[in-house]
Parts: C-alpha cells; structure tokens; sequence
C-alpha cells in the first residue's frame, strides 16, 4: 500500500494521468515551511501512519490521519552547522521497532532516535565526497552501507563509526544507489553513473553463516560432503556479475519484493534492466 | 795370411807391394801378440781377433796353433800353379824379413828397460838398509819414554789422591758453613728486605735440612729456619695483603709465597680477591665517568680508558695467574675463566651503557674508532682467555652497535626524506603569500632528489667506515657478510626506498581526502620523484651500495626490479591521485556554480560565466604545472592547432543541427533514439581511471573528472530557455579551450554534447540559442 501512495502525495497529479488506475490524493504533507524535500521514508514496520521527509536541513516526522486525510507534523529536528547543510537521502532502519533513522548530508551519516528526533551517531567523513545513498542491512540490526560520489562503496557497523567495516571500489564513477536484497543480505546491489550495476558477494559481513553448519552437525552426511565443503571453505567476497546493458548513467537500483532472486535497474536514458541472480549462485546460496 | 795371400788374388802383383806392409800392419801385430800370448800361456781360444770362419785347427793357417809346415807346403805345391807359388813365396819371404825387424825391435827395447829397472831396484837396497837403522833407534828411545812417564805417574799418585780428599772435604765444609750460617742469612735477608733471596736460601737448604734432620745441630739450624721462614711468609703475605703495590709485585709476593710452599688453593683465591678489588676499582671511575650527567669524555677517550684501565688490568692478573697457578690444572682455570666473566661482563655492561648514549650522536668515525679500540685490547685477552669468551662477547657488542647505527641512519634518512617534504610544501606555500614567483616545481624536484642522494650517500660513507680494512673487526664474517648485504643494502637502502614509497602512498590515502592536507602540488612533485628513482635512481644507488660494500653474501636480497615496480606503483598512485585532487577541485567548482543557481528564472546569456573562465583558467594552472614536471605524451593525429579552431565551431554547429529538430514536440523520441545511438557508437569512458605518465592523461584525466560532473550535476536541475541557452554558451566555450589540452577532443566534444542535451532534456521550453549566436559571444568572452 505506501508504494503506491508515494507518488500520488508529492508529485503533480497531472504524471498519474496516464497509469491504468487513477491515482487519487489522499494527503498532503504541507512542507512549504522547510524548503525542497530530498526524501520520504515511510515507516517500514507498523500500520503506515508514520512518515518521515528530509528537506534542506530539516527532518520531518509526520502522523496520517486517514480519518481526515490530514498530516500533521509530530516532531522535527534541524542540523545546525556552518555553511548550508543539506539532507541528501535518507533510510529508515527496519530494526529496533521502528525508531531509528539514518540520514545522509555532505559527506556525513548520521544516525536518528524518532522518539526523541535526537542524533544518536554521527559518522564524519563517511565518504570522500557527496554520499548518495544508504540502506540498513535487513537482517543484522547494526550493519549499514553507503555509497558516495568518491566512487565507493561502505558498510558500517553503526556501534563503531571510527572505520568502516568494508570498503569496495568497483565503480569507476559516482555510486547512486544501493540495496540489500531483503532475503540475503550477502547480495548487495549498487548502480552508478558510469553506468554499470555491480551485483556483488559479501559473504564475509553477511548474517548467513560461513558454510553449512546443519552438515557439519549430520554425521552420516559428513564424509560425503567434505569435498564440496571444502571447495566452498574459504568465504571470498567478490563481485558476481557487473551489468553493461545501461547506456548512460544508473540512478536506481532495486529489488523486487515478490522474488528476491530478481532486481531492477533504471537509467538515465530510460533504459529499465531487470535481472536475475546467477542461477549456479542462487543454488549455491539454497543448498 | 791366408786371406792376404788370397785376398790380392793372382791379378794383384808386385805392384800392391808399397801399400802391402800398411795393410798387413795390424795383422802382423796381431800375430806378434799371438805368440806372445802363446808363450804365456793364454789359451787359443780366448785370442780375439780372428778373422771368423778360419779353423784354429787347419793345419795351413799359417797364423794357426797347429800349422804344419809340410801340410801346408804340400799343400800350396799342390793346389797353385808356379806363379801363385812365386808370388806367394816372395811374399812369405817379405813377411819374414819384417817379422825379423819387428822382432828386433822389441828385443831392443825391451832391453833397455830392463837395464833401467835393475838400476832402480839396486838403489833401493841401499835405502833400505839406511832406513832399518833409523827405525831401530827409534824403536830404543820411544821404550825410554814410556819407563820415563811410567816413573813420574807412580811418584805422583799418592799425592793427586791427597787433592781429591781435600776438595771434596773443601766443598762440604762449605756446604756445612752455608748451613751454619743460613738463620743469620736469612735474618739479615728478611731485614733487608730481599725476600727473593732469601726465599732461594730457603729452597736450597730445605731438602738437605730435611735429610739429615736426625743430627741434633741440623736439627737446631732446620728449627731456627723455620721460624725465620715462618716470619718471611708472614711479611710476605702482609706486605700481599696491604695490596698497594701493583699487580706485577703482588705477582711476586705470590710466587715467593708458592715456593715457599704456602697453600696454593688459598693463595689463588686470595691472588683472585685482591685482583678484584683493584679491578672493581678501575669499573668504579669508569661508571664515574659514565655519570648521570652528560658524558664529560667523548666515546674514544672513555674506551680509552676502559683499555688501558679494566682491560690492562685484566690482561695482566689473567697472564700472572696463568704463570703463578699453572699448575693448578683445569680447576684453577676454571676459576679465571670465571673470575673474567664476570668482571667482563660487568665492564661490558658500562660500555654498552656508554655506546647507548652514543646512539644519538651524529659523528660515526669517533665512535668506529672507538669501538675499534675496544674491541682490538679484547683480542689480546680473549686469545689469553679463549674459555671466559670476551672477544665473542666484545664482538657482539660491536655488531649490536653496528645494527643500531643502521637503525639510526635508516631513521635519519627517513627524517631527512619528512625534512625535504616539509621543505618542499614551504616553497609551495611560501610564493602565494609573497605574491611572486618562488623556485618552479623542476628546481624543487631537483633539490629534493639531489638533497636525498646525498643523504643516502653521506649515510653510506658512514656506515661504511665499519667496514674499512684497518679497523679490527672488520674482517668478521657479520661485517664480511651480513652487514654488507642484510644490513647496509636490505635494511639501509632498501629499507629506505620502501619506506619512501610508503610516506609517498600515504599522501593518497589520506583519510579526508579531500586533498585539502596535501598540496597537489607536492603529489605531482613526489610522482615525477617516485618515476625517476624508477628509472634510475634506485639502480644507482644499489650499485653503488653493491660496490662499496662489495657484498659477499649469498643470501636472497631484493632484486632492483622488484624496488622499481613498487616505485613505480608509487608513482602511478600518485599521479591518479592527483588528477583525482585537481578533478574534484574543479568539479566542485562546477557543481557549486549549477547548484546554486536558479536556472529557472536566468536572464538570456550575455556572457560565458564566470566559473567556466575560472575553469578553463585552473585546467592552464595545472597544464603548465604538469609541463614542469612531464612530458607532452601523445594526442591522436587529428589534431592539428590550425585545424582545431574550425574543427570545434564546425562540430559545434553540427551539434546543433543534430539535437535541434528534437526539440519540436512533434518527435519526442527522436532525442532518445539520437543519443542512443550516437553511444552505440561511442566508448564507454571510465572517468576515474588510471592515467599514464605524461602531461596530456594527467589532463585528459581531469577534465573527464570535471565535465562528467558537470553533466551530472545538469541532469539534477531544471532549465528555463535561457538557462538552457545558458548552458549551451558555457559548453561552447569549454570546447573552445579545452580540446588543446587532451589527448581526444572527441571525448571534451562527446561529454560536452551530453551536457547540452541533458539540459535540453530538463527543459521545459528548450530553444536552443542560434550557434552563431553563441560563437559571438564566446569570441567576446
């Protein structure tokens, strides 16, 4: 239900005109006071009540009343700081209930308790420039990765934001976007305007563990299964497949709800690329 | 004769007859001789000379034993005719008559001897007989003689008997006086003080004392010399104990003592104490000198002493105590090897103190000389002292020394290295404020390289006086070998050049990188340095380092190419990370100047911005400032500076026909259809990617960097007319003065392209300015 919705409340209501269902609004978050809006979160766990925007320096919580259609602004916070800070983007952790979430400015990650809409962390430097985009890892509560314009890309552990986790540098120009796949975080998507899609393996900072520990358990099944175990015994994070169909630049990657093997890509020229995991990985990944 | 008569044959003649007697000469000799021996005795066969095949017994040899005149005459008559007998009879005729002269010859002078002999055998007699009376009168007197010799050694026997009894009673009563008299001698002795002397009265008497102890007088002088002697031993090991005397009359003392028989077990140990404690002494004024405070002697005068003083010292007590306790065997030995350790230890102990507070001086020759002399006055007991095992231990000082020395270079020259950075980062700061022109970039390099080769020179000529021949440790198999090539070259040199790379790296992956801590100035300076010391600078240095230490050692060292490819590494690190500074400096010049400005409500363009003069200003900047550095590199061919010029405004006008009729609404498509396959059939470009060593990448590198960004940050915006007209002036210019700088003005042309054609994309209205328009007020800007 909010996919749809988010659409429909931000931009001009002439775009929806041509989808196959009209669309129609249902509320209007009232931001003329805060200046251009970067970002919307919805809440990702809950009843959909909840949403969260970043304009300029500001963040927003908001509370829907579908009663009567009305948004009312619950709390909000400001980043002070010399110059003319910006939100960039912006995600909302789906762990500990809902209540932290993680913005972008510049190059810094901070991170928020909505609750109180106080800073909890704050990472300085996260990237070498402008970082672009950010996405929690779905199964391990702390693991956060980012993607900037010096090329790289980040993975967090939000308890010790002194040194990054892991760095990659396969992009040869700005990182746009980045995913987790919502089933196995080991799977880590990311698009950038040199226009590849980089879908990469990072076994070592997933939650899934190294191997299989339900054979090691299976003594009958162990002789046959040392071989293959041990083909498998060094965990190497790697690239699985970098994506070329893109022209120009890629903006967005995501992906699909229904299936995680599958994923979408969509480029500036308006190229949209959907791809499936390699089949021997996703084997590998299932047996 | 038979072969002469035969021989001539019957044609030879009377005319032969004047050679005849020469030819037949030997034969009538031999013949002559023959009878001769015949008459002697000799038997036939042992003649030699005979001509063979003739038989000794044919009767008519006529040279034969057995010839027989009638059988041969018979025989002549016989077988010749009457000329061959007339012949031959002349010739027997003639053989004959020279036999007779021959014959008379030999008669004559055989004669002649004879007589001669006779003489001589006659006047031999009469010598004879004179000689027979003179041996007979010799013969009397010598009997005479010999009664004589006889008389006189009978009368004088009695009395040489007499002689031999007085010396030998002579020789005891002196031995008995000596006796008699040997308490007050030694009395006297020991008052005097001479204590050798009467030491060596002591030993001569002792044993004949001890013999005939059972004589009551004996007995009396035995007693009276032991207690003398008691009394000696007792002054002996007083005046031992007061120890102020040296070391050579306490060795004395000692020696007396011994031969005197004194225990030699208490002796030695106390011999050992006293030694101590002067030794102990010597370590004290050393430590004195040591002090707290700074060192008041330098290094050399302080092992100076240490030789002269400790180790003097030590030489001496270990040789006395190897003369005096020889015979103590192993045991005793053992004790000195004991005794040296210790206090060996103990004196090494300060001198390692000493050299550590060395460590930080500068002066490398005082300290090799120190060290030399310190290790050359333990050779001399360590050659005494195999067993306590100084020299090893000494040597071992001297390497530690040595790899801490190394440590320190490698350390100098690595502050030396920050030192010319630090420099160098002044020199660069330094024309900005002054607002004039400071030394240019080349000039820095050099300095700073020719600033480090001599460091790194300097620090060789230093360590090498380690090894120089007349210092004595030099021929140790450590400074023969793992000095030269683990320490000097791997940890010295190598080690430098690694680290340089390293602090060089460090520049890239500082951690704001933002490049705001490092002047981009200095990453230039540091990669054309980094690419030097790749080409030759490094196999320089090694072999001169290889030469002067002539490095004998076989182990594994780090090849020259392997240092090159990591400095090269270096270089290239450096080098993409500058471009990638001197990119993000520009491209958040561009980035700000779209940001911030509102697109939307712009005027119509009148100029080219002031941010794009700015940029085309910085791209100048840098390309001069690589110039300074590297070299051209390579364009493609098509560009040529007359050419260029048309080439861009024709392209530029071409672009416009090519975009312009997609902006009609009539055919939206068309502009995603248009750039779809012009990128079909363009590259892809890597914006950030590795660039090559010369002026034209590092500046096709940034300005990829830049006008990939500025496309970017197009497409996050929304243009009004002019804004899009605005951008298009922009583009126009950049085209205008960026091409000189890259290797493919396809690519400024490509990405300018896009630039354009996403701000038309983001606009609402796009009309598109006229290109000559544009060209006008380019020209004007």
């Amino acid at each position: 239900m909010p996919k749809e919705l988010e659409p429909g409340s931000h931009e001009s209501p002439d775009d929806s005109s041509s989808t196959a269902h009209s669309l129609e609004l249902l509320c209007h978050l009232d931001n003329t006071a805060h200046g251009s809006t970067a970002c919307v979160m919805w809440e990702p766990t809950g009843d959909g009540k909840k949403v969260i925007s970043l304009a300029d320096n500001h963040i927003l919580l908001w509370d829907l009343q579908e009663s009567s259609g009305r948004a009312v602004l619950s709390s909000s916070a400001s980043l002070e700081g010399k110059g003319q800070l910006k939100f960039t983007s912006g995600r909302w952790s789906p762990h500990h209930t809902g209540t932290q979430v993680a913005t972008a400015n510049d190059t810094t990650i901070r991170g928020w308790d909505t609750r109180s809409m106080s800073q909890i962390y704050c990472i300085e430097n996260a990237h070498g420039q402008l970082v672009r985009d950010l996405d929690f890892n779905p199964n391990k509560q702390y693991y956060l990765a980012s993607c900037g314009d010096d090329c790289k890309v980040r993975f967090w552990d939000t308890r010790s934001v002194t040194e990054p986790v892991k760095t990659l540098e396969e992009h040869s120009h700005w990182v746009w976007s980045i995913r987790y796949n919502h089933s196995h975080d080991q799977l880590v998507l990311t698009g950038s305007s040199d226009s590849r899609v980089i879908l990469s393996n990072m076994v070592s900072i997933s939650s899934e563990p190294f191997g299989h520990l339900v054979d090691d358990d299976d003594l009958s099944d162990q002789e046959e299964r040392r071989p293959e175990e041990k083909s498998q015994e060094p965990p190497q994070d790697s690239v699985i497949a970098t994506y070329e169909e893109h022209e120009d630049s890629v903006y967005a990657v995501d992906w699909s709800s229904a299936d995680p093997w599958l994923f979408a890509s969509l480029s500036y020229d308006g190229r949209l690329v959907i791809n499936r995991v390699p089949r021997a990985l996703k084997y590998h990944i299932l047996l | 004769m038979a072969a002469a008569a035969a021989g001539p044959g019957p044609g030879s003649g009377p005319g032969d007859s004047p050679e005849g007697p020469e030819a037949e000469a030997p034969e009538r000799r031999r013949k002559a001789h023959g009878m001769l021996k015949l008459y002697y005795g000799l038997s036939e066969g042992e003649t030699a000379g005979r001509p063979p095949g003739s038989d000794p017994l044919d009767p008519t040899d006529l040279n034969g034993a057995h010839f027989d005149p009638e059988v041969y005459l018979d025989k002549l008559r016989r077988e010749c005719p009457l000329a061959q007998l007339m012949d031959s009879e002349t010739d027997m005729v003639r053989q004959i008559r020279a036999l007779d002269s021959d014959m008379q010859t030999l008669v004559y002078e055989n004669y002649n001897k004879f007589i001669s002999a006779t003489d001589t055998i006659r006047k031999m007699k009469n010598d004879f007989r004179k000689m027979e009376d003179e041996m007979d009168r010799l013969a009397t007197n010598m009997a005479v003689i010999t009664d004589f010799s006889a008389r006189i050694s009978a009368t004088l026997q009695d009395r040489h008997e007499r002689i031999t009894k007085l010396a030998g009673v002579h020789a005891l009563l002196r031995k008995l006086q000596f006796l008699f008299e040997l308490p007050s001698r030694l009395t006297q002795c020991v008052e005097l003080g001479a204590y050798g002397q009467a030491v060596r009265y002591q030993g001569r008497a002792r044993a004949v004392l001890q013999q005939y102890q059972h004589l009551p007088s004996f007995r009396a002088i035995q007693d009276d010399c032991q207690v003398i002697t008691a009394r000696l031993a007792q002054q002996l090991r007083q005046r031992f104990r007061e120890g102020g005397s040296g070391a050579p009359e306490q060795a004395e003392c000692v020696e007396l003592l011994l031969a005197l028989g004194e225990p030699a077990e208490e002796l030695c140990a106390e011999f050992l104490a006293h030694a101590r404690g002067r030794l102990e002494a010597e370590l004290r004024s050393l430590e004195a000198e040591l002090g707290p405070s700074p060192p008041a002697p330098d290094v050399l005068e302080f092992t100076d002493h240490g030789g002269s003083g400790f180790v003097g010292g030590l030489c001496q007590v270990a040789s006395a105590y190897q003369e005096l306790f020889a015979a103590q065997g192993p045991a005793g030995a053992e004790k000195l090897a004991a005794f040296t350790r210790e206090l060996g230890g103990r004196y090494f102990a300060l001198v390692e103190r000493r050299l550590a507070q060395e460590q930080g001086s500068g002066d490398n020759s005082l300290l090799v000389r120190a060290l030399d002399r310190f290790h050359r006055r333990l050779r001399a007991p360590g050659a005494l002292l195999a067993a306590a095992g100084l020299a090893e231990a000494a040597t071992e000082i001297v390497e530690r020394v040595a790899r801490e020395r190394l440590g320190h270079h490698l350390q100098g020259l690595r502050a030396a290295f920050l030192g010319c950075l630090t420099d160098v980062r002044q020199a660069l700061a330094a024309p900005r404020l002054a607002g004039k022109e400071g030394p240019g970039l080349a000039e820095l390099l050099a300095n700073v390289a020719s600033s480090i080769l001599s460091h790194i020179k300097a620090s060789l000529a230093a360590v090498h006086l380690f090894t120089a021949k007349e210092v004595s440790f030099s021929n140790k198999p450590y400074f023969r070998g793992e000095f030269c090539s683990q320490g000097v070259r791997e940890g010295l040199i190598v080690g430098f050049i690694r680290s340089m790379c390293q602090t060089a790296q460090s520049f890239c992956d500082s951690p704001g990188e933002k490049g705001g801590a490092t002047p981009p100035a200095l990453l230039l300076l540091l990669s054309r340095l980094c690419l030097d010391y790749e080409t030759a600078t490094i196999s320089y240095i090694l072999t001169l380092t290889d030469e002067q230490f002539l490095v004998q050692d076989q182990s594994p060292v780090t090849p020259v190419s392997t240092l090159c490819a990591e400095a090269r590494e270096t270089a290239r690190r450096l080098l993409t990370h500058y471009v990638k500074v001197q990119g993000l400096v520009i491209s958040q010049m561009l980035r700000k100047s779209v940001e911030t400005r509102d697109w939307l409500s712009t005027l119509e363009p009148r100029n080219v911005r002031a941010v794009m003069k700015r940029v085309v200003e910085d791209t100048t900047a840098i390309d001069v400032q690589v110039g300074l550095l590297y070299e051209e590199g390579v364009r493609k061919a098509q560009s040529s500076d007359s050419s260029k010029r048309t080439f861009s405004v024709y392209s530029s006008s071409r672009q416009q026909g090519r975009y312009a009729p997609s902006y009609t609404p009539s055919a939206p498509m068309d502009t995603n259809l248009l750039s779809n396959i012009q990128k079909l059939f363009s590259e892809r470009i890597d914006v950030f990617s590795p660039v090559e060593f010369n002026k034209v990448s590092v500046l096709t590198g940034i300005i990829k960097i830049s006008l990939k960004t500025l496309l970017e940050c197009v497409r996050l915006r929304t243009f009004g007319r002019f804004g899009l007209q605005q951008v298009q002036v922009d583009c126009h210019f950049l085209q205008l003065y960026l091409w000189r700088f890259v290797a493919d003005e396809e690519l400024v042309h490509l990405l300018l392209d896009e630039v354009v054609a996403s701000a038309a994309l983001r606009c609402p209205d796009p009309v598109p300015m006229e290109p000559s328009v544009v060209e006008v007020i380019c020209e004007r800007g």
